[in-house]
């Protein structure tokens, strides 16, 4: 009862939530809406129990691409509205895609649940999905997962390499001067007469 | 777990040093540059030649995940000692471009790891992780001269279409892994002998094959190739040449033979098809260079169709043939990077052909090398070229792919003009300018290319055990 409630619930808030991407005038508001959709959707990854899948989605989606895209908005100086216009002329077209899309799924969906021949790999029902990948990931897999330790590694010294400059004449802040300085250096006292100024 | 880290100790060198050196680049308070360039290549020889020393202990690592046989130490030794060659003979260019930085030997040296996981990938996943640190990293080489607009579309333009490439390899990987429910090359070879040759498998194994023709430029993936050879430093065009397309191409013979070994019929067209275009594209398209990066860059498209030819043999002779032709090759290529680093005028670096005229009045010991490499690239019989390519066409002859082989030498004798072209221009136009004198390195390697090509002097000596070596790697895969 209560997963059906919670199914329902979290299916309507990321359809409508979905529908609100599209039409949110304002296009700060059309990215908070994707995260609530990306968050309702993790939830019915909970329900289905790939617990793993929810969290990476959260982690992945909500926590780097959603972000990445609100910086984008915020950024670039695009006229939405003017983006906008003409909105419905694309609707036949923008229909017909979504109406191959759904059969393509429903096909999908219907060649999986009638068996065909692709196999299930790995089950692990007596455990969680974060366990059985974990289990996977630090013993079988352990070789590639330290490899791709370094494609990461070759990938930041590449943006290093690409972008970063050293100029000359940047003043840059030095801890170790900043701690070392005394009263004695950074403070001056003078004795003013009154009415005289420093001079 | 000794005998794990025994198996891998050539990639546990590479990394652990490239790490260090990396580190001490980092926190240095001067440049390194010059230092590091030495470290890498020190480095990278042992890297080469640690399996020989240690008595070749062959066996999987990891699970399974990487496989370590006489396949995996001749293609990593002259992945490593060409490598090596490449980053001494960037010493000068860099220097007088003033663009030497560390992190050019520490990405080289990242690369070459890639190429190592690639050249022993025992699991699809190893491949692909193999592939794409290469890749990175050779995106970033392109780019090197990051101030320069055209390495900056090299890089770009390598990038976008390198990660083209990557998908498909990616769809055609878990396509295969959908349909036989492993990574492991071998369960999939035992899988696909079990349900013969379904189309799912087969649909996986062209997409995967696709991926992989673009890692060594083969037509129709080719298109990536001219502009990024022309756009990138030159010393890393020369490491482009070589390197990365061994390691792409001996991945490539060792999924033929392992996890595709049952369905030969089947690839077999795929790699006929890649074969006869590169030949003809490289063969047709160089003819209107004028370019000598872009030359070379027509020139490696060509050259990758011939050592697909005998791969599409799939036999002990056709692995043996594309080693020999590769390593052949590798070496060729190198000379003529040397050649063509050396084209510098007093205003700074020139690569036209024309650049070339008059050589032979100008600096005539260059010119007489240049030709005997120009004449090695062609197979002309004295010089080394000429028994890569027969080693290359012949399986090719023997597994009864006749057509394959003539359309093959039709496509050498075409690509003989522009080879030709280059040595006319040397011995029979006017002068036009003097290139001022290399550096020694640049020098040296020359030297050593063309000795090995101009094979009366060393072949007696090199021959018999390179031969015997070979054969032994081929023998690996099967």
């Amino acid at each position: 009862m209560l997963v059906a409630i919670s199914f329902y619930l979290l299916a309507f808030v990321a359809i409508a939530a979905a529908f609100m991407v599209v039409a949110a005038r304002n296009p700060v508001h059309s990215v908070m809406w994707l995260i609530l959709t990306f968050f309702s959707a993790a939830g019915l990854f909970i329900l289905m129990g790939a617990e793993f899948l929810a969290l990476l989605l959260v982690m992945v989606y909500v926590g780097a691409v959603a972000v990445l895209f609100l910086f984008v908005v915020m950024m670039l100086d695009v006229d939405f509205v003017e983006l906008k216009q003409g909105f419905l002329s694309y609707l036949p077209i923008g229909g017909l895609v979504a109406i191959i899309l759904l059969v393509e799924m429903i096909l999908v969906g219907a060649t999986y649940f009638t068996g065909a021949n692709a196999k299930t790999v790995v089950d692990r029902s007596d455990e969680s999905n974060i366990e059985a990948f974990g289990r996977v990931l630090y013993t079988d897999y352990a070789g590639v997962f330290e490899a791709a330790g370094f494609v990461l590694l070759v990938a930041m010294i590449g943006a290093i390499v690409l972008t970063l400059r050293d100029r000359e004449g940047v003043r840059k802040q030095n801890a170790m001067d900043q701690m070392a300085r005394t009263r004695e250096d950074g403070v001056e006292l003078v004795d003013i007469e009154p009415g005289q100024g420093v001079g | 777990m000794w005998q794990t880290l025994s198996l891998f100790a050539p990639e546990l060198l590479l990394a652990f040093f490239a790490s260090q050196l990396l580190t001490y680049g980092a926190f240095a308070k001067k440049d390194v540059s010059v230092g590091a360039r030495y470290f890498a290549v020190a480095l990278l020889v042992a890297f080469a030649l640690i399996g020989f020393v240690m008595g070749k202990p062959t066996g999987e690592a990891f699970k399974g995940l990487l496989i370590v046989d006489d396949y995996s130490y001749y293609v990593k030794a002259i992945i490593g000692l060409s490598a090596a060659a490449a980053l001494l003979l960037s010493k000068s260019y860099f220097q007088s471009e003033k663009l030497d930085r560390f992190e050019f030997s520490v990405l080289t040296l990242y690369a070459v790891l890639g190429m190592s996981i690639m050249a022993s990938a025992n699991n699809l996943l190893s491949m692909y992780i193999g592939i794409e640190m290469q890749s990175l990293a050779l995106y970033v080489l392109a780019a090197f001269n990051r101030d320069s607009l055209r390495a900056s579309e090299a890089g770009l333009k390598y990038f976008v279409l390198g990660a083209l490439s990557s998908g498909l390899l990616l769809y055609g990987a878990s396509m295969i892994y959908g349909f036989t429910g492993s990574l492991d090359f071998a369960t999939i070879a035992a899988s696909i002998k079990e349900q013969g040759p379904t189309t799912g498998i087969v649909a996986g194994m062209v997409f995967l094959l696709c991926g992989l023709g673009f890692k060594i430029s083969a037509a129709p993936f080719h298109m990536w190739t001219p502009d990024v050879y022309e756009g990138a430093p030159t010393p890393v065009t020369g490491f482009f040449a070589v390197a990365p397309k061994l390691a792409a191409i001996a991945l490539i013979g060792r999924i033929l033979i392992g996890p595709l070994g049952e369905i030969t019929s089947q690839w077999q067209q795929v790699i006929i098809v890649m074969s006869v275009l590169s030949m003809f594209v490289g063969a047709i398209g160089a003819l209107v260079q004028s370019n000598i990066k872009r030359l070379m860059a027509y020139s490696s498209i060509a050259n990758m169709g011939y050592a697909l030819v005998p791969l599409a043999a799939g036999t002990v002779a056709g692995i043996k043939g594309m080693l020999i032709f590769m390593t052949i090759y590798v070496i060729t290529v190198i000379g003529v990077f040397a050649v063509i680093l050396q084209m510098r005028i007093r205003n700074g670096m020139v690569e036209q052909i024309s650049d070339l005229s008059g050589l032979s009045k100008t600096n005539r010991p260059l010119a007489i090398v240049m030709t005997i490499l120009m004449f090695s690239l062609m197979g002309i019989p004295p010089l080394l070229g000429f028994f890569g390519k027969l080693f290359a066409f012949l399986p090719a002859f023997e597994a009864g792919l006749i057509p394959l082989a003539i359309l093959a030498l039709i496509a050498s004798v075409i690509s003989a003009f522009y080879y030709l072209r280059v040595i006319k221009v040397m011995w029979m136009d006017e002068a036009e300018n003097e290139f001022v004198t290399a550096p020694r390195a640049v020098r040296v390697i020359l030297l050593i290319s063309a000795l090995i090509v101009f094979p009366v002097l060393l072949l007696p000596f090199f021959a018999i055990p390179a031969q015997s070596l070979i054969s032994q790697a081929a023998l690996a895969l099967f």
